[in-house]
């Protein structure tokens, strides 16, 4: 509960603690460009977002756990985010196949969001999603055989 | 890493993948003529009186110069306890106040507490300041809960207020001038009522984004009395959604009767088995 509590922090915290993830991989769904959808590609729309939203709602669940980790010691002393941290990379490893949805049961009740609801839950669930990976190619991507 | 033949499903929430396309239709449209979304445009009002809270609201919804809705309902359920009014973008404040109240109810059934007013500000606004007033949405949040009466705002950036009366929207500043005039501490609940109608009516008067009728919500310790509408305007046309006519509206001229022949051909019996 106590992490809930923790969601906004001052933006001088945000900034130093943010972890970017590099780049906006092109649109298309397989991690190529899709030219019929999004037109031709160029370097300033893989560098720069689109929308002012973008980068940070890519980010948001990295920033605000580490923002609450980063709270969380300095309260509770190092020993507390460490345990969480393990219990989370525990419940991280509790997937389905490569191309099957995974409930994240567990994930969720560590992070608290199962008893929330917010736009990631009605919007672009990926349990309703309809397109599949071909099952041979993404066991073999994950056990690195391709 | 991406490769051509794995998939990367998408990431659950908001796909930004239609801005650059949007971006680049706008420069197509000449003087900006892309759709706008549409906006409520309204005067909403809220009261805090003795014994609970009055919220106020119009009804119209407009889609940049054309009514697009005239009995639109802006006074959105949250909690038993508690009511919302909701100006500026419609499908923002719907949406926004639909997960305020699915996330208070799941509050509800895990702790078996009645919500308070605080805990759905405090979810409105870390839900708008995440996403940096790109959520078009003011609202104006009232309720009874056991710390008292409240009436707080929200604005779209995420910034909150709470205050004994108020009015947004498009028409707040005339809806604004009459409950300056008019309010005072510990009102009674004829006087809240007939207070917040007469700033809906100034800001209907005043404001072409709000018209047609007024709705009215009391919301107090015993319950919530939701007036929809509490004065209808004196514009509003005839026209009735079903045409059914009374029996007999058409005179009959005539009647004929030919009765049918029918002969027994062939004729068996069955026996049912009642036990």
């Amino acid at each position: 509960m106590l992490l809930n509590l923790l969601d906004t922090r001052g933006l001088r915290s945000q900034l130093k603690d943010s972890v970017p993830v590099a780049g906006l991989c092109p649109h298309g769904a397989y991690g190529v460009q899709d030219s019929l959808r999004s037109g031709f590609s160029s370097v300033k729309n893989e560098l720069l977002p689109s929308h002012s939203l973008e980068l940070s709602e890519k980010n948001f669940q990295l920033n605000k756990d580490k923002m609450n980790f980063s709270t969380l010691r300095n309260i509770q002393g190092l020993h507390a985010p460490l345990k969480l941290q393990m219990e989370y990379r525990a419940a991280r490893q509790i997937q389905r196949l490569p191309f099957l949805q995974s409930s994240n049961l567990a994930l969720d009740t560590l992070r608290g969001s199962d008893e929330a609801i917010g736009f990631d839950d009605i919007l672009n669930d990926p349990a309703q999603s309809e397109m599949m990976g071909e099952p041979h190619m993404m066991v073999e991507y994950k056990l690195g055989m391709l | 890493m991406a490769l051509s033949n794995v998939l990367e499903t998408p990431a659950a929430g908001f796909n930004f993948d239609n801005a650059a396309r949007n971006a680049a239709l706008e420069g197509l449209f000449e003087r900006g003529q892309a759709p706008k979304p549409l906006k409520t445009g309204t005067t909403i009002a809220g009261v805090v009186f003795k014994d609970g809270v009055v919220l106020g609201a119009d009804t119209r919804a407009t889609s940049d110069e054309v009514v697009a809705d005239k009995m639109c309902a802006k006074i959105h359920y949250i909690a038993p306890n508690i009511y919302c009014c909701g100006a500026g973008t419609a499908a923002d404040t719907e949406k926004t106040t639909d997960l305020l109240s699915s996330n208070l109810t799941i509050f509800s059934l895990n702790s078996g507490r009645n919500p308070r007013v605080i805990m759905a500000v405090n979810i409105l606004q870390d839900m708008l300041y995440r996403y940096h007033g790109q959520i078009g949405a003011n609202l104006i949040l009232g309720g009874v809960d056991c710390t008292g009466n409240h009436l707080y705002t929200v604005g779209p950036y995420g910034s909150v207020n709470e205050v004994p009366y108020l009015a947004m929207g498009s028409g707040d500043l005339a809806a604004l001038g009459i409950l300056e005039d008019g309010f005072k501490l510990d009102l009674e609940l004829e006087e809240a009522k007939e207070l917040v109608r007469a700033a809906i009516h100034a800001g209907i008067m005043s404001d072409l984004g709000s018209g047609n009728n007024i709705d009215i919500c009391v919301i107090t310790r015993q319950g919530v009395d939701y007036i929809r509408p509490y004065q209808e305007s004196e514009f509003k046309d005839n026209r009735k959604i079903k045409y059914r006519y009374r029996p007999g509206t058409t005179p009959v001229m005539t009647e004929k009767v030919v009765p049918l022949k029918l002969e027994v051909v062939q004729e068996s019996v069955q026996q049912m088995d009642t036990a």
